[in-house]
């Protein structure tokens, strides 16, 4: 069967089953929608979490970056994983102890402001509208490569899906959703790295092929390979980085605060009974990362190895037909600059800026392009994106692992969707309309509004996927910047620190936002041709740029509260309790009654 | 309920400071430092077919991450228990809660 059609299948049998969990799994009440009734497992908890954590990012682009950038990609790889462990240790089991529905609810009731609330959400918003934007642009991409529709129908098929469970099912919907779509990501990622795998080193397990010789029977490692393969070309070698270490330090930290910071992976955690499963499930949910994440960056080096083969030197009339398949979707573009119709793969950017199709053929049959052409000897482009998913075609894997892979970027995608539009419908509904403005509404007019807000996110998403703002990739630094500056210090001293008060927390969250947004935004935005390291603070890029303002946040929020009021007595003695584990379904049925 | 102003709550919460802290050191010196600021000098060392700062930077450090979750869990629970704080005594199951309507919450 050809590719396409098994794509279709493995497709329609995923969304059916998904459409199949959501009406199984409605919601009755807020805390259903809210919190899935409080009551999921925490091994269920742990694979949901990480479906909800794994996006398109993760499924799709990671590899691919590790794959161009080499050592300097365990930023992203550290960066993701290890912020788990600050999660586990600091924040998860004190939250669940607290017992409510949402980071703002936790920000609005320590810090006993509203004022605090509004902010929290401000944050709450601009984050997961940075990242849900991706996500739906990334269902885009997949639908139109693989099942040929128009990006825009493709985007209205993954808002429709995604209305049908989030809107439906709340978090009871989502949660049982993203373990079956946890399930369908990670074989589909898994399957295609142990293919590759056999295929080059001989060894089943991609993490351990990353590091032994190649099966050509050269008795050469791996990464030696790819290592002379790439000095060869010219490029830097793959081991070795190329990024300062300040950089390189302070954009892991970002990346590892900014994940214990972001609310979305947060509010996973006031779903499990107890504080017990709380931590446990931090645990399983790393566990079930680090499968796809240990194997990332073997099937990164894998791509480029089997990349750098196929394409360097090759005459482009017989390259093999993924080439041609990814030119037609712009994602790959060729220049003969040297007119011998063979492909020449140096570093450096082959011509200026993204690729613009002019509708004719050269010579050889390629697309031509508008682009005006570099002075250096590299005549290829390739978007990063695409070496996940053409890595099954490169390798010559069979039809079927291709269409696995399509199915596994739309779990990756769909699930991180619902995970954000849920926060967004419930900062909303609870921390705006229940908390703020209609103090008085019932449990079912709240739910209503849920499901409201939820529908409208879904559009707003969808219409991003649709329009894509030009600036979606630099946005990303901000949604982990930001969730860095704000969110982790304030909810960590909420709980370590019980002289920590109001006027200390708003000023720290000001601050830190204030600082991280004006650096990312004269960066990106301003002055982008100013941005390089010889401009930053320090060397240190606008990506890592939230651990700063988390330090400053931390000072600020210091200074300010030791120079003001303490808390009130009743703060301090939640603060207390929600350091024992002791009562935390009790503290779940105060929440309720 | 444990009540906050007791003596024991005090030491309980210094001893999940200390387990916390300790564990947090590992986390940073396997990342931050094996894999950031030593990666250099441990490339002069091999490990199977890595360079050994190189795998700590793309995989050994995640192995330890996992590993140090487990042991915090591992840790907690049996602090939790030697204090009498863990939650064997709640009676909780979510799906039993009587949840009246929340007009007249709080």
């Amino acid at each position: 069967m050809d590719v396409q059609v098994l794509t279709y299948i493995f497709v329609s049998v995923t969304f059916a089953f998904y459409i199949g969990i959501a009406i199984w799994s409605r919601a009755g009440t807020t805390d259903d929608f809210y919190v899935a009734g409080g009551g999921v497992s925490p091994l269920a908890n742990g694979m949901a979490t990480a479906a909800d954590w794994m996006s398109a990012a993760s499924f799709i682009s990671m590899a691919g970056i590790i794959s161009f950038v080499g050592r300097d990609g365990s930023v992203y790889l550290m960066g993701w994983t290890g912020g788990y462990v600050l999660l586990a240790l600091l924040l998860a089991p004190y939250l669940r102890k607290f017992g409510k529905y949402t980071v703002p609810d936790f920000v609005g009731d320590r810090y006993y402001s509203n004022v605090a609330r509004v902010v929290a959400v401000v944050c709450v918003l601009f984050v997961s509208f940075t990242y849900v934007a991706g996500q739906m642009r990334g269902v885009g991409i997949v639908f139109s490569r693989f099942l040929e529709v128009e990006i825009t129908t493709g985007v209205l098929i993954g808002m429709t899906i995604v209305f049908f469970y989030a809107v439906l099912g709340g978090m009871k919907g989502i949660t049982y959703t993203q373990v079956a779509q946890y399930c369908v990501l990670i074989f589909a990622f898994l399957v295609p790295a142990i293919y590759i795998s056999m295929l080059m080193t001989g060894k089943f397990v991609p993490q351990i092929g990353f590091g032994s010789t190649l099966a050509d029977g050269s008795n050469i490692y791996l990464l030696d390979k790819l290592d002379q393969l790439s000095t060869d070309l010219g490029f830097s070698a793959y081991t070795e980085g190329n990024k300062s270490t300040i950089d390189i330090f302070f954009i892991t930290a970002a990346l590892m605060v900014g994940t214990a910071g972001l609310p979305h992976v947060i509010v996973r955690f006031f779903t499990v009974p107890k504080v017990r499963d709380a931590r446990i499930s931090a645990g399983y949910a790393l566990f079930f990362i680090a499968l796809l994440y240990t194997a990332a960056p073997a099937v990164a080096s894998f791509a480029r190895v089997n990349l750098i083969n196929t394409v360097e030197n090759a005459e482009y009339t017989k390259t093999p037909s993924w080439f041609k398949n990814w030119e037609n979707t712009n994602l790959i573009a060729w220049v003969d600059k040297n007119q011998d119709g063979k492909i020449q793969y140096f570093p450096g950017k082959p011509f200026h800026g993204k690729p613009e199709f002019l509708d004719m053929r050269g010579s050889e049959g390629q697309r031509k392009i508008k682009n005006e052409p570099t002075g250096n000897t590299n005549e290829l482009y390739i978007d990063r994106d695409i070496m996940v998913l053409a890595n099954p075609e490169i390798a010559g894997l069979p039809n079927w692992v291709i269409a696995l892979v399509a199915a596994g970027a739309l779990a990756a995608a769909l699930s991180t969707a619902a995970g954000l539009l849920l926060v967004i419908s419930t900062s909303v509904s609870h921390d705006l309309l229940k908390k703020i403005f209609l103090k008085n509404i019932s449990d079912r007019q709240e739910l209503f509004f849920a499901r409201l807000s939820a529908a409208l996110a879904i559009v707003i998403a969808g219409y991003f996927g649709v329009y894509p703002p030009g600036f979606v990739a630099q946005v990303v630094a901000f949604a982990f910047g930001l969730a860095a500056a704000s969110f982790f210090p304030v909810i960590l001293m909420g709980i370590f620190s019980k002289r920590m008060n109001r006027e200390g927390a708003i000023s720290g969250m000001i601050t830190g936002l204030f600082f991280t947004a004006s650096y990312i935004v004269y960066f990106k935005f301003i002055n982008p041709s100013s941005s390089t390291p010889e401009n930053w603070w320090f060397g240190i890029s606008p990506e890592g740029i939230g651990t700063l303002g988390m330090l400053f946040n931390f000072i600020v929020s210091s200074v300010v509260s030791s120079i003001t009021a303490p808390p009130p007595k009743e703060i301090q003695s939640l603060v207390d309790d929600i350091r024992v584990p002791r009562g935390a379904g009790a503290s779940y049925q105060h929440v309720k009654s | 309920m444990i009540d906050s102003h007791d003596f024991k709550a005090k030491i309980y919460w210094k001893k999940n400071i200390q387990i916390v802290l300790s564990l947090l050191t590992i986390w940073f010196f396997v990342s931050f430092g094996m894999g950031i600021l030593l990666v250099d000098v441990l490339d002069g060392f091999r490990f199977f077919g890595f360079k050994f700062g190189f795998w700590m930077a793309q995989q050994g450090s995640i192995f330890c991450f996992v590993i140090l979750i487990f042991v915090y869990v591992y840790k907690m629970n049996k602090l939790d228990h030697q204090y009498d704080v863990d939650e064997d005594k709640d009676n909780f199951i979510p799906e039993d809660i009587y949840c009246p309507d929340k007009e007249s919450k709080e």
